[in-house]
This record gives C-alpha cells, sequence and structure tokens, in this order.
C-alpha cells in the first residue's frame, strides 16, 4: 500500500468534501464542499482565517477523520475501503505532522520524543535509535539527542518536531501552522528546513496556513472561506 | 507498540505524577495489607489445626457413639420427655445421656465391613496424682488421649503393647508435683489415687512415660491401655454386675490407606445402623468452620477496602487521561490503534495494582513476623506451635494477583474512554 502511493494519479484527492459539526440550529458547516487533489512532491498551502475550515480539510486529508459527505481517494483507493488497521499504518509510515503546538513530552528526551512514530510502529530500540540519531543528525540537532524535551527553544522545538515528523521517511507532511508559535527568524528558518525537505527530498508538503507569505513560498495555494474554496493560484514560475 | 515499550511507557507514565500516584498506591496498599494480615491468620491458623490433626490425631480412628434415635431437631423445640431414656442419678452425669453402648452394639460395629477392631471407651476419673511426699493433685485423664501423639517436652511417647503402667503429664503438672524440669520427671514413679465404687481410694502406680505440651486436641493426663485398664477394674471394685458392660464411647479402627471417600462411606453404613461415628478431623472440623467463618468475613473487609482503593484508580487514571488528551491525540494521530491506547491504560492501572499489592504485602510480612514474636510467649503461650501469622507463597501471590486484576477492572472505566477520544478533538487549537 505504502510504494503505491508513488502511482501515477494525485497522492491525495478530496471529492466536494463536506463536513460539519453540531446539529441543528447549532450546526455549523466547517466544509461546505471542497474539491483538491494533492500530487507528490508538490507543496500546497490551505490558506484562511481562522474558523474557515483549513485545519478540518487538512485533518480529513490527513485521515484523522472522515468528511460527511464527498469522496477521499488515498492513491486513487476510496478511503472507505480502508480498515482502521491500514488508515493507522499510513498516518504512521507516510504521514508525518507538524502542529502549531508541539506536543512534546516535555520530561522525556528529545530522542524519545522524535522516535515515537517508530515506537508505535513497534521497531526495536536498536534500530530506533538509529534511524532516531540519523534524523536529528540531518536537522543539526544531534548534540541535543540527550536532553528534555522542556529545555529546549521554541525553534528547536518546532526542529524535534519535524525530526519526529521525518524520522518514518513519510511521503507527505502536513504541517498545521508550522510557524505560527515562532517568532519571525527562527519561523522562517523553520519554514527554510521544509521547503529544503520538499526540493532534495521529494517529500510532499500540505501546509495550513493565514501567514501569506509562507503561502506564497509553496507551489500551490487554495484560499478557503467559510468551508468553501474561493481561489486557487498557481504560483508563477513553478509548474504545479 | 511492541507489548514490552507498551510495558515499559505505561510504566514510564505511571511515574509522572509522582504525589497522585503515591497515594492511589498507598490506597491500594492498605487494602492489600489488610487482606495479607487477615489471610495470614487464616493460614496460620487453619495450619495449626491441620498440624495438630496430621501429627497427633490418628487418621485410622472413629470415636463411636450411639445416635439418640429421637433427638428432636434444634428448630422444633425441646424433646418430649421419655422415662426410658432417663439415665440413673448420681456420678455428677446428666440425667439424660447419650443412650450408651451395650456388649452387643459393639459386636454389630465389629461386623460392618472396613472395622478393623472395636472397644469400649471407659470414663476414668481418678481422684489425684503424687509424686513422692510433695502434695496431692487433681487428675485429669483425657480417655482420647491414645487418639493423639501429642508433642512432647521430654521422654517419649506411651507405647500401647508396654504391661506396666505409663502416664505422660501435661507440663503444667511437672513443677508441682515437685520434679526439677521436665526432664527430671521422665522414669519416674507416682501414684494415682483413685476410688472405687463405694467411694474407698487405692492407690495405682504409674511410670511417667513423658511430658507433654497441652494441646486443644485433648486436656489432662494420657495413659497407655495398661494403666486405663487398671483404673477401670479399681474404678469398678464393688459395681454392679452389669454396669460394665455399658460404655459411652467406643473406639473403632479402620484401614488407615483409606481415602476420604472410603470413610464417608463406612461412616454412612455406622449411621444406618444408628451409631455416630468422628474422626478427630470431625471434631475439629468445626473449630476450623468457624475459624474460616471469622476469617472470612475479615477477609471480606479487606475486599471492601480493595474496592475503595480501586475507586482511587478509577480518579488517578481520569484525570491522567484528561492531562494526557493531546498526547492521546497525538499517538493516535501518528498510527497507534484503540487497542494499544486501551493496553496502555490499562497497564498503568494494574501496574499501579502491583506496586500497591506488593508494597502492601511485603510490609504485611514484616509487621507480621514482630507481631508473631511478641505474641508468641505471652498472649498465646498456652497453644505451643501456633503461628498466628503464616505467610505463605501462594495465598500471597494471589492477593497480589487479586489486587491487579481489581487495579485492571478499575482500569478500564479510564482505559476505554482515553481509546476512544477522537485525535481531532485532541488536538483542535483553531
Amino acid at each position: 500500500m505504502n510504494t503505491e502511493l508513488l502511482g501515477p494519479g494525485p497522492l491525495l484527492a478530496a471529492r466536494d468534501i463536506r463536513k460539519s459539526y453540531g446539529r441543528g440550529t447549532a450546526r455549523f458547516d466547517a466544509l461546505a464542499g471542497v474539491s483538491l487533489a494533492v500530487h507528490a512532491g508538490e507543496s500546497i498551502a490551505i490558506v484562511g482565517k481562522s474558523g474557515s475550515g483549513k485545519s478540518t480539510l487538512m485533518h480529513l486529508l490527513a485521515l484523522l477523520d472522515q468528511p460527511d459527505d464527498g469522496t477521499l481517494l488515498v492513491s486513487e483507493a476510496d478511503s472507505t475501503q480502508l480498515s482502521v488497521r491500514q488508515l493507522n499504518r499510513l498516518r504512521n509510515e507516510d504521514f508525518g505532522f507538524v502542529f502549531q503546538q508541539f506536543f512534546l513530552t516535555p520530561n522525556a528526551t528529545v530522542l524519545e520524543n522524535v522516535v515515537l512514530p517508530l515506537k508505535i510502529a513497534g521497531i526495536g530500540a536498536k534500530q530506533r535509535r538509529a534511524r532516531g540519531m540519523a534524523v536529528l543528525e540531518q536537522l543539526e540537532m544531534a548534540d541535543k539527542a540527550g536532553n528534555k524535551a522542556v529545555t529546549l527553544s521554541g525553534g528547536q522545538k518546532q526542529r524535534v518536531v519535524i525530526a519526529r515528523a521525518l524520522v518514518n521517511n513519510p511521503k507527505v507532511i502536513f504541517a498545521d501552522e508550522p510557524t505560527g508559535n515562532l517568532d519571525t527568524v527562527t519561523g522562517a528558518l523553520v519554514e527554510d528546513l521544509l521547503f529544503s525537505l520538499n526540493q532534495n527530498h521529494g517529500i510532499t508538503l500540505v501546509i495550513v496556513t493565514h501567514d501569506p507569505d509562507l503561502a506564497a513560498r509553496c507551489d500551490r495555494q487554495l484560499f478557503i472561506r467559510d468551508g468553501r474554496e474561493v481561489r486557487s493560484l498557481d504560483t508563477p514560475g513553478v509548474a504545479a | 507498540m511492541k507489548p514490552l515499550d507498551l510495558a515499559r511507557a505505561a510504566i514510564g507514565n505511571t511515574f509522572r505524577s509522582k504525589t497522585r500516584t503515591t497515594l492511589t498506591v498507598i490506597a491500594i496498599m492498605i487494602g492489600a495489607f489488610t487482606l495479607t494480615i487477615t489471610s495470614a491468620i487464616g493460614t496460620g491458623v487453619s495450619s495449626y489445626l491441620d498440624n495438630e490433626i496430621g501429627a497427633f490425631g490418628a487418621p485410622d480412628v472413629f470415636t463411636i457413639t450411639k445416635t439418640a434415635e429421637d433427638a428432636a431437631p434444634a428448630d422444633e423445640g425441646p424433646t418430649p420427655y421419655d422415662p426410658e431414656k432417663a439415665a440413673n442419678g448420681g456420678d455428677g452425669g446428666a440425667q439424660f445421656e447419650t443412650p450408651r453402648l451395650t456388649l452387643d452394639d459393639l459386636d454389630t460395629i465389629s461386623k460392618v465391613d472396613g472395622v478393623v477392631d472395636v472397644t469400649a471407651v471407659q470414663h476414668l476419673s481418678p481422684r489425684y496424682v503424687e509424686y513422692g511426699d510433695h502434695g496431692k493433685f487433681e487428675l485429669l485423664v483425657n480417655v482420647d488421649g491414645v487418639l493423639v501423639t501429642p508433642d512432647l517436652a521430654s521422654g517419649r511417647q506411651l507405647e500401647g503393647a508396654a504391661t506396666g503402667g505409663q502416664i505422660l503429664l501435661v507440663t503444667s503438672y511437672v513443677e508441682n508435683l515437685g520434679f526439677a524440669d521436665a526432664e527430671d520427671a521422665v522414669g519416674k514413679s507416682v501414684n494415682i489415687g483413685v476410688a472405687d465404687y463405694t467411694g474407698e481410694v487405692h492407690e495405682v502406680h504409674a511410670t511417667v512415660a513423658g511430658v507433654m505440651f497441652e494441646t486443644i486436641l485433648a486436656s489432662g493426663a494420657a495413659v497407655n491401655n495398661a494403666l486405663a485398664d487398671e483404673l477401670h477394674r479399681v474404678q469398678s471394685i464393688g459395681a454392679p454386675a452389669d454396669a460394665n458392660d455399658l460404655a459411652l464411647q467406643a473406639r473403632a479402627n479402620f484401614d488407615a490407606s483409606w481415602g476420604e471417600e472410603r470413610v464417608d462411606v463406612l461412616k454412612a453404613d455406622l449411621a444406618d445402623l444408628g451409631y455416630t461415628a468422628k474422626t478427630v478431623a470431625d471434631e475439629l472440623g468445626v473449630v476450623q468452620t468457624v475459624v474460616s467463618g471469622i476469617i472470612g468475613v475479615m477477609n471480606g473487609f479487606a475486599i471492601i477496602a480493595l474496592i475503595a482503593a480501586g475507586f482511587g484508580i478509577v480518579n488517578t487514571l481520569l484525570m491522567s487521561v484528561q492531562e494526557r488528551t493531546r498526547e492521546i491525540g497525538l499517538m493516535k494521530a501518528m498510527g497507534m490503534g484503540r487497542s494499544r491506547i486501551y493496553a496502555l491504560f490499562s497497564m498503568e492501572a494494574v501496574f499501579i495494582g502491583f506496586l500497591g499489592s506488593v508494597i502492601g504485602a511485603a510490609v504485611a510480612i514484616g509487621v507480621g513476623t514482630i507481631a508473631n514474636g511478641l505474641v508468641d510467649g505471652t498472649v498465646l503461650a498456652d497453644l505451643e506451635g501456633l503461628q498466628v501469622l503464616r505467610f505463605e507463597l501462594v495465598p500471597v501471590a494471589t492477593i497480589i494477583l487479586l489486587v491487579m486484576g481489581i487495579a485492571f477492572l478499575a482500569g478500564t472505566l479510564p482505559a476505554r474512554r482515553a481509546s476512544r477520544q477522537n485525535p481531532i478533538d485532541a488536538l483542535r487549537y483553531e
């Protein structure tokens, strides 16, 4: 299933997906029919204000939730046909997550935090360590491997989070406001890191943001307002 | 996630909130401590009783009495008066005694399949015992003495075949009779005063074979057959001719290798003929039932304490699930299955139970050992060989497993809640 993700069609495709929360008068349509295709190797920004439904869209694309209506294809296979186990494996092995908040276990070491996905995958301690160190090496954080996560600065924490997202060699990284919690300088560093992964390692990026500068660095932007797609832009000079 | 990693993570999580875990563990500990103590008392007392039966009680002997045929069941009020049942007055006995066994009865019993040998048990009531001229002391002879092989302070057991009279004295007699110690008494000759039917006192000589510790099975001195016969002979001087044919009890031997079932069959056979047959174990059974009843009630209280502590675990873990909502969400987002999340929290509960029970049991064993030392030789000095608190591997291990089981049950609610958490709700911060 994992290798199939590199097939010719889009990695992920959403067709007219809808999602609402609550009932009756309290009903809130988070997504009111959005279609989107994410191709291997591209970077795509989902842009919108708070409450626009952009995070909901990402959650649906990342298979963290099911749409109420519409279809969601993973490598051209209907996501509803996948078993819970397959979904879990897909998220564990092919997806990496970077959130605005770090969700690091404060009293665990950097290395322990980074190898959590490998631990969940059931990989042995020795290999976990080797792969965790390799990815920390890559992000120039190897010297902090033994430090407790709580002792790191914001930028360092976000790097650890990216290392955690990378440790399983994912095909897609979903980043929800990856720089939202960082100052401009460290934010820019984290951005550089994400785009270099995209360019040098062919990792597909799906970035949710309200920051137009970050969105502009992506190959494509999808603007969302009130749960609807308002426009889609291809960044000039970059082929989709 | 591999089971080992899961277990490690669960144990690690337990220590994240140390104060909370410690308090919960203490609650569990108290329950486990109480349960360990009560079960140790149960084990101690019942193994004491078992020892008494096993080591001292003859396993192949019945004490047989004639069943009172028309004894009214206890719940039907008093038994109607029947002049034919009444025994003659006098001799300090009750006026309605258990029906006596006659020679015919003994004959009938001896013909029952499985009975090897049957003898009438004569009631022996000597007046006193005396050593040299150190004074006379009342002597209580236990006719069941031959049923047991008592624990001796010195000397040897009675010899059934010996032709001379032998007696086993109880430790408390040694000093009063004028012996230096138990060792000193062995082999000495004592005089036993016994009255005949007309009241005239005769003296019978007996050799002290040994000195025994008091047991709950038989209080009073034990005498060998030769001495018993002699005492009975003297007692019966001047008695009416037919008096000797009567006995309250008879003793029947059966094959010692018999299992419980065959003994039960034999008992039933005797019951059909109108005799009540009891082994030493049967007689102690009553005591054991009472003791296990009391222990059962105490165990019940300990288990109530444990159940209360179980709610402590529920509380602790619910708080933990609440605190770790995001972590759970993250793990689920990263592909951790529901069952693994469930297992993670269950294991945490079981580990808390394990900690509490092991510490509780260890403290109980420590305290119990000290208490045994204090009680032994003071409060319970009369019951030699009784170790009140007895800690054995199987009951202690059972308690630990039981507590872990309760902890697991307590963990199901929080673990379920954790496993059902929606990763989106957990991670939402828009």
